[in-house]
Order: structure tokens, then sequence, then C-alpha cells
């Protein structure tokens, strides 16, 4: 193909755009409404997973020694979740001894504290281990009281890992359920919008066909104006939705102070960096493959 | 001499061939009934009939927009019976065709509606630049190449729908009632215009119910009636059925 001949086929497309100002307007409003709905419900489900992986990761499995182990025993059994910790299953995990457990405690009973000479948590000293995931809570648990050496008790927190496990669950589920319903809106929508606009140049398209235009010249700049409105119509919920969230996180921050200390929001960079790409992705998809569908009906003359 | 022996040899070649051409529509009706219809290069041939004679479905046929149900249809060196969808557009560029509603890009101007077609093909902005200006000429619109098509009257959009479907130099010429939306000077003056561009080679197929002008020109005349072929003359009128 001449490259005069690609250029003109792009430029017809985009003389396009303003030629038929309606069906643009249409167009972008109909992109743009569709991903600024998913951009709210990404930045949402974002925050949420957020969440819920933080609350997640705060709950901890305690580990006592045997009475009497060894700190060479001790110490081997803190291999072992280092072993874990290197092969993801564990987030991170701390040592606190028998002194410190008791220090932290004597500081919480206060005057109460004085009369004791001896440290009475002796056998208090443990490994605090905070999993990636809670729902291998179970597993590691099982794991360290029946397969390693040394351990006296494992405490845990049956009911908070479950609730944490359907939490996330039932995010994943929501963001996906909301996805293909968005999707399936917005490619009915936008096949509507393009047939409206197609059905006013089928004339057009009639005639191309006659004087002998091949399929790709007359489809071209249909495709090339859907892909820029598409482009269009995903820029702007892409901007309207990261100032929304930059004012949503300045309302928090200010007005909503009593949350923060339980839920703090994700950095609008970490969910524009993969924003983006998707929405930008999904706004030219529809535009590419509305238009070359819609088109396709018309080619048959 | 051996150039006439040629030239003759070439008007002798059909450039549009029918053998025993059925066409019936998806509910049964018959549209044409075993046509058989030859026209050589170089010919200038009307085709007339009342509505529903079957004068739109041959024209459909030739221009494969539609393909027949049985027989054989052959346009300018092409199959029509067995070519492929992809090699349809590059068959319709050895034909030129003119509507009744000329069929204009109403957003473009004169120059860029006979460019369209050039464009199409694939030539280059130099030969476009030659070649538009001289086909305008042709058919007398070189001083208008820039004017739209709302601001031309029904003669001259009909002359700049000439000049789109001459532009590629296509063997034949297809126009489907071409004075249909005319006054008479315009009508005439069009006729006169398609005579013309007959005697520079190309071969005329006009579809038609104007009378006077068929009667006047003299010209071969295909009269259809029910799908069938009426009669065929080589300097025929227009028959009055009534």
């Amino acid at each position: 193909m001449r490259i005069s001949t690609f250029l003109y086929t792009l430029r017809q497309g985009i003389v396009s755009i303003f030629k038929n100002k309606w069906f643009t307007l249409a167009s972008i409003a109909t992109i743009s409404a569709c991903l600024f709905v998913f951009g709210i419900s990404y930045i949402m489900i974002f925050n949420v997973a957020h969440l819920v992986q933080k609350a997640e990761q705060s709950v901890s499995i305690t580990v006592f020694f045997d009475e009497g182990l060894p700190e060479e025993e001790i110490e081997k059994i803190g291999f072992l979740i280092e072993d874990m910790k290197n092969r993801g299953i564990v987030s991170h995990y701390d040592y606190v001894s028998a002194d410190e457990a008791w220090a932290e405690f004597s500081e919480k009973l206060g005057e109460n504290a004085q009369g004791f000479t001896e440290n009475p948590l002796s056998d208090s000293a443990n490994y605090q281990i905070y999993l990636n995931d809670i729902n291998k809570q179970a597993e590691v648990v099982d794991y360290l009281e029946n397969s390693v050496e040394g351990v006296r008790k494992v405490n845990k927190s049956e009911l908070t890992a479950s609730t944490f496990s359907a939490a996330s669950m039932i995010v994943s589920y929501v963001s996906i359920g909301m996805i293909v319903l968005l999707l399936a809106v917005s490619i009915f929508l936008i096949s509507n919008t393009v047939t409206i606009g197609i059905s006013v140049r089928k004339s057009e398209i009639q005639v191309m066909k006659y004087i002998g235009a091949t399929d790709y010249f007359v489809r071209a700049p249909f495709v090339v104006e859907g892909i820029v409105l598409g482009l269009i119509g995903s820029c702007i919920p892409l901007v309207a939705v990261y100032y929304i969230y930059i004012i949503a996180i300045k309302f928090i921050n200010e007005k909503m102070a009593f949350l923060t200390s339980m839920f703090t929001t994700v950095e609008p960079l970490d969910i524009f960096i993969s924003l983006i790409p998707i929405s930008i992705a999904i706004g030219v998809g529809i535009g590419f493959f509305g238009s070359f569908f819609t088109v396709r009906k018309h080619l048959r003359v | 001499m051996e150039k006439t022996k040629k030239k003759s040899q070439a008007k002798d070649k059909p450039v549009i061939l029918l053998e025993h051409v059925h066409k019936s529509y998806e509910d049964g009706m018959p549209a044409l009934v075993d046509i058989n219809l030859r026209i050589n290069q170089g010919e200038f041939v009307f085709i007339v009939g009342d509505s529903g004679s079957g004068k739109s479905t041959l024209i459909k046929l030739l221009l494969k927009e539609h393909t027949a149900s049985s027989g054989t249809v052959r346009v300018s060196g092409y199959d029509l019976m067995k070519i492929k969808r992809k090699e349809i557009p590059f068959f319709r560029r050895k034909l030129g065709v003119v509507f009744q509603d000329f069929r204009l890009l109403k957003d473009r101007n004169v120059y860029e509606n006979v460019a369209f077609a050039q464009r199409i093909i694939q030539k280059s902005e130099r030969d476009i630049r030659k070649n538009v200006p001289s086909i305008l000429s042709v058919v007398g619109l070189a001083g208008k190449y820039k004017a739209n098509p709302k601001q031309l009257s029904g003669g001259e959009q009909q002359r700049v729908a000439l000049a789109r479907a001459l532009v590629n130099k296509p063997d034949v010429l297809l126009a489907d009632e071409p004075t249909g939306n005319l006054d008479p000077r315009n009508s005439y003056e069009i006729m006169k215009l398609l005579e013309k561009i007959n005697e520079n080679g190309t071969t005329v197929l006009v579809v038609t119910h104007n009378r006077e002008i068929v009667n006047e020109m003299q010209k071969r005349v295909i009269t259809l009636k029910e799908g069938v072929i009426l009669s065929d003359e080589e300097r025929g009128g227009y028959i009055d059925e009534n």
C-alpha cells in the first residue's frame, strides 16, 4: 500500500471526527461514561483489596516453645520460618524473648507488676509470624504443630482468618462481575452509537464499493475514527477519576481522620500505573472492534 | 491496414456476455428469464423497459451486486459466476457507474469527488493532479472544481458523476437512468457527452425510460419485458407497449 493511501485513510478518519460532531460527541460520551464507572469501581476495588490485604497481614500466628528449650533449638525454628519467608508464605516475623514479653505485659499492669521479683512469663518467648495469604494459615499452623520439634503451642485466630478469606473472595467476585457487566454494557452502547453513525454514511460506503474500493479502504477511516474516539473517550474519565480520587483522599485525611487508624488509602500512582493502560486498552479496543464489526455489516454491496 | 484489422478484432470482442441467465429472488419470483446478450467493445446500447421488466436486476448482475441463479455472466474478462469476493473491487474498477441520483459525496468538492475514484485505485498525488483537471475539462466543469455538489445544478452534478466514473478509464460505462432527474436540455447534453465518451472507445450501456432520447439517438436498443428480452435492434427505437 502506498504511503499516500495510508495517510489519506488516516486523514479521512480524523476529518470524519470533526465532520460528524454529534456522532463524535455521542461516542466519546458513551465510552467516557462506561470508563468513568469502570475507573471508580477499579479504585474502590483496589482500596478494598488493599484494606483486606493489610488486615490479613496484621493477623499473626504466635509460636510458643517447649519449656527450657535451648537457644540453638529456638534458632532452628527461626530458620524454618525464614525458609517459609523465602518461599513467599510468610510476610515477616518477629522474635519476642521472655524478657520482652514480660516488659510489654508489665507495662500494661503498671503498679501491679512491682511485686514480681522473677519473670513470671519465663516460658513465653515466641515467634510472631505474619502471613502473606491468610488462606495458608491452617496449613502453616498444622506444619508448626505437628512437624516442628520444640513447639509447645501455636496461637491463631481461626475466625479472623476465615472472615478475611471470605472478604477477599467476595472482593474478587464482585470486581470480576462489575467489570464483565460494564464491558457488556459499553459494547452494547458503542455498537448502537456506531450503528446510528454508520447508517448516516451508508450511501457513502455504497458509492465507495461501486467505484471499486476494497473493504480495507472503506473500513480504514472508520477504524481510525473508532480508535481516536476510544482514545479520547478513555483519557477524559482518567483525568476526572484522578482528580476525584485526590479530592476523596484529601477529604478522608482531613474530615475523617478517625478512619486513617484502620484504613489507609492506596497511593494514586499505585492505582493509575495499572488503571491508565487498562482504560486506554479498553477504550481503544471498544473503538476498534465497535467500528470494525459494525462497518462489516455494510460492506456487502 | 494491420491497425484497422486489430481495431476491428477488438470491436468484435464481447465486453459483456450473458448466456442463458436466470435470476430469481428469494420469494421465487423470476426477475430475468433465459437472457442471452452480447455487447462488444465500443458499442453504445440502450436498455429500456417498464418498471419491473428486469432492467435494475440486469444492472445489479453486471455490477456483481447480485449473482445470477444460473447461466454465464462475463464482464470485462471476469467470470462473475466464479469471481472471488476479494476480486470484486478490482473487477469494478473496470466499470464506470452513473446513477439517477448522482451519488456524489456531499462533503467534498468537485475535485475531491473525482479524485476519490483515483485514490481508491491508489494513484499517486501527481497522477491525480494531472488526471482530475483533464477529465473535468472533458465534461465541461474545469472552472468549477472547487464548487460543492450542493452549489451545482442537476446536470452539472451528473457531469461530476460522469467524470468520477471515467477518470479511471473504464472498459464499460453503466449509466442507470442518468437523465431521470434532469430537464430535457440537460438530459440531451448528458447524452451528447455519453456519445462523445463512446466515440473515444468506452462501451456505454444506458438504462433509461427517456423515449425521446432513445428514438433520437438511433443506437442499439434492447427492450426488456417481464424479465425477457422482447427485442434487440441495431438502430432501434423505444417500443411503445401500449
